[in-house]
């Protein structure tokens, strides 16, 4: 095993003798059992939390009058399409300035965020606002990704809204419904 | 002139030492490790770069995946009396021993109905998948679904007990499709549970 002869060639003749045996285990492979069930153990408490990506949704007010105005200068839509494809456009719905069909992630959407967010700040000198319209044929991973990258580039005003009938017109008229 | 004999060293090492600290971090690991729940409806959730960790107690998720939404709650005491409320709704009654049966059921995803059958079964044959078909989350003649009076109950039941409100996490599968996510928000939103997680697993920003 682990440990060489090093009581040298003698012992030429001589009396026979009993060998001492010695005390001393081998402990290298226990070692390395107990290593290897350690990062056992260590990766798999680590892995196991889940993450909590915190949600607090406006009070459901029955009467519209209450609800704050934002301008539409400075609100985003951003609507979650099927194939997991965004449509994003400024303004209202009746009159969208550029709407985009966009991919998710750091070159799609991420990008525009940052882009609007700028711009945004730029002509008004206030915060974009975000509001995201899940449609029908998106999935739970899409509402959770918008809204990571949403944490990502920092913005604080944002709103999780239905999506309208002109919204989704608009979707189906990009292919993306 | 004599040769300088050099002494021919040992090459074994003392592993006695490395040995303890080896197990003695083992020990650690094996103790802090909590043992993962089986769960009767397996979800892949999606992951995102929150870093902050789910709370262990006082918790209450729903799990939805494959259109089917399951509920369980941290606690054993509040699953307990969330129980006892639900069977005078509803007009089931349950006898002591299947109400002791419930509070050491986690996660559970059936109709009222059929609540009972399920907590009579043992553990193995109430695990298995498609056994339990979920708990109707749609209102039946103006009625508030089941779910709606589940949550409820497991709030008031939460803050009789502990008299702590409870929190809400949504334990969703990346696959599954927005409307059904739309309605359990709805049903949170009904009764004013504005704030609520959803739960995701780790990764990296890129």
């Amino acid at each position: 095993m682990a440990e060489l002869d090093t009581s040298g060639g003698g012992g030429k003749g001589g009396k026979v003798r009993s060998k001492k045996a010695s005390t001393r285990v081998d402990l290298t492979a226990m070692v390395d059992l107990a290593f290897l069930l350690i990062t056992f153990f260590m990766l798999t408490t680590s892995l196991n939390k889940p993450q909590a990506m915190d949600m607090t949704m406006p009070d459901k007010e029955e009467n519209q009058e209450d609800n704050l105005k934002v301008a539409d200068d400075r609100t985003m839509t951003v609507l979650l399409g099927g194939k997991n494809k965004i449509e994003w456009y400024m303004g209202t719905v009746d009159n969208p300035t550029t709407p985009t069909v966009i991919d998710y992630g750091k070159n799609g959407i991420r990008a525009a965020f940052l882009d609007k967010i700028k711009a945004v700040k730029a002509a008004t000198g206030k915060d974009l606002f975000v509001i995201i319209k899940p449609s029908d044929k998106s999935s739970y991973k899409n509402l959770v990704d918008i809204f990571d990258e949403v944490n990502i580039v920092d913005v604080k005003q944002r709103a999780l809204a239905d999506i309208t009938a002109d919204e989704v017109e608009l979707l189906k008229r990009d292919g993306i419904y | 002139m004599p040769r300088v004999k050099v002494p021919r060293k040992s090459t074994a090492i003392d592993m006695t030492a490395m040995c303890d600290v080896a197990f003695l971090l083992l020990t650690f690991f094996i103790l802090t490790a909590t043992a993962r729940q089986a769960e009767p409806l397996p979800v892949d959730t999606p992951s995102s770069t929150t870093k902050a960790k789910q709370p262990q107690t006082n918790i209450a998720t729903i799990t939805i995946g494959e259109g089917k939404v399951f509920f369980s709650v941290t606690e054993n005491d509040v699953r307990r009396s969330m129980l006892e409320k639900m069977s005078e709704r509803y007009g089931y009654p349950f006898t002591e021993e299947e109400k002791k049966r419930f509070s050491l059921i986690e996660s559970f995803g059936v109709p009222a109905g059929n609540l009972k059958q399920v907590i009579n079964m043992n553990n193995e044959d109430r695990l298995k998948p498609g056994l339990q078909r979920g708990i109707p989350i749609d209102s039946v003649n103006n009625q508030a679904s089941e779910l709606h009076y589940w949550i409820l109950n497991a709030r008031y039941a939460a803050k009789e007990l502990n008299n702590a409100s409870l929190r809400f996490s949504i334990k969703g599968d990346a696959k599954e499709e927005y409307p059904t996510i739309k309605k359990i928000i709805a049903i949170l939103q009904k009764q004013e549970v504005n704030k609520f997680s959803f739960i995701t697993a780790l990764e990296g920003t890129d």
